[in-house]
């Protein structure tokens, strides 16, 4: 039996995003949401379940990480702290 | 205007941000309650509504409540990207490389925006392609903030201040949709519309600390861009057509005619700190009703212009049809390229 990777993304609650917490081997997508239930959600820390199959996840590469997210990184003027609200200027 | 009013009070001093922070909060502790539930479908959407929970893209809702978000968040999508071009006019022209590379960044964010609703919209079960044609072809409405043209570079300032002031108003209390991806979509966008209104409110400032020509200069930005921004809350209640329902189903959380009020109680003390003059010689403090007294903007010139016939409506939407065309042989290399390595 050949057996996937598959990464698991719960959801915890009702209004909150599905949030990475692991992965698990399965040979289809409808055998990895039953063994992401059975290890993820034992303690209803789930109320939805995605899985993605590892193998399709493209993921930035660690060693480009400086490169890659360098231009953010002097562009203070994005971040409304960049401003001085003048004294007496309220519910900016 | 409205009676006594149920718009929330200005709250002391606090900040936009600090009121994102309260409804991202209000967001996890109502997560954090048990699971609202109803015998059947109606009934359990019903009491997910009534806990102030939030309705997910896989749950059972009612076909009107999906058939309003998706014109509701379409439209807000739209907006956003129409809203790139009048100040985009300015980029070029801005008088200096730092409020250049500012204006930059504000217009990247608004398309950055306009992506973030339309993933959200396509939660629905509508497709990007419909959307985008929906817009191109004028069957789905952008603000109509955007109909009005930038003549000066004051235009920048008054936008920021009071055009991205007031969609901020609209848009704090949309944190708490009850559609989950719309609420989580809303608080990312809010956060990040702090800076696009303070980087306005810095120009009108030191233009209205220049020269008598650009103080003047501001002063006539704000006299252009007010009744507009008011505008912009849409009808009053007694002309709106889709306040009620969108109220009782945690779309919208306050009327038009509470939120436009909130938006002037905020903006005259800040047009004082400004040395600027709202134009309205009506606008008083009413110590019985504990808000001000305005005037109220032309809605006749509001339908007008979300009817088509706005001074930009025509430019707007060709201008969009042309950079969506000219745009094509991008995304077919994109493709090419992408099957090429398949």
């Amino acid at each position: 039996m050949s057996s996937d990777l598959w990464e698991v993304f719960v959801r915890p609650r009702r209004g909150l995003s599905h949030t990475h917490v692991g992965s698990v081997h399965a040979p289809d997508a409808a055998m990895a949401l039953r063994n992401a239930r059975d290890v993820y959600t034992r303690r209803q820390e789930g109320v939805s379940i995605w899985v993605v199959p590892a193998a399709s996840i493209t993921a930035s590469s660690p060693d480009e990480k400086d490169s890659f997210f360098d231009p953010a990184a002097d562009k203070v003027y994005r971040h409304p702290t960049f401003y001085e609200v003048p004294e007496g200027a309220e519910h900016l | 205007m409205s009676g006594p009013s149920l718009s929330p009070e200005p709250q002391g001093a606090q900040s936009l941000l600090d009121q994102v922070e309260q409804a991202e909060r209000a967001l996890k502790e109502a997560a954090a309650r048990d699971r609202a539930h109803g015998e059947d479908e109606q009934s359990h959407f019903d009491a997910v509504i009534g806990a102030e929970q939030k309705v997910e893209p896989r749950d059972w809702m009612p076909d009107p409540y999906r058939k309003s978000l998706i014109r509701q968040i379409a439209q807000h999508a739209h907006s956003e990207i129409i809203g790139m071009q009048p100040e985009g006019n300015w980029i070029t022209r801005a008088p200096s490389l730092r409020r250049k590379a500012i204006l930059l960044a504000k217009v990247q964010d608004e398309a950055g925006h306009g992506l973030y609703l339309y993933a959200a919209a396509e939660t629905l079960g509508i497709s990007r392609d419909e959307l985008v044609e929906l817009l191109l072809t004028g069957r789905q409405k952008y603000s109509s903030i955007f109909n009005y043209p930038t003549l000066t570079w004051a235009d920048m300032g008054a936008i920021g201040w009071l055009v991205d002031g007031a969609a901020i108003v609209n848009q704090v209390p949309l944190c708490r949709s009850s559609y989950g991806p719309y609420a989580r979509a809303m608080i990312r966008i809010c956060k990040e519309e702090s800076f696009h209104q303070r980087q306005g409110y810095e120009i009108l400032y030191t233009l209205a600390r220049g020269t008598a020509e650009q103080k003047a200069m501001a002063q006539d930005a704000v006299d252009r861009w007010w009744y507009p921004s008011l505008a912009m809350f849409g009808p009053p209640d007694a002309r709106s057509t889709h306040t009620e329902q969108s109220m009782a189903w945690g779309i919208k959380k306050f009327s038009n005619d509470d939120l436009r009020q909130r938006f002037v109680d905020m903006c005259v003390g800040q047009a004082e700190v400004l040395g600027l003059r709202l134009p309205d010689d009506a606008l008083r403090f009413d110590d019985a009703r504990g808000h001000y007294d305005y005037t109220a903007p032309d809605f006749e010139e509001l339908a007008q212009v979300i009817a088509g016939d706005g001074p930009c409506n025509r430019q707007r939407i060709s201008h969009r049809r042309r950079a969506h065309n000219e745009g094509a042989w991008v995304r077919e290399a994109a493709l090419a390229h992408a099957r090429k390595h398949a």
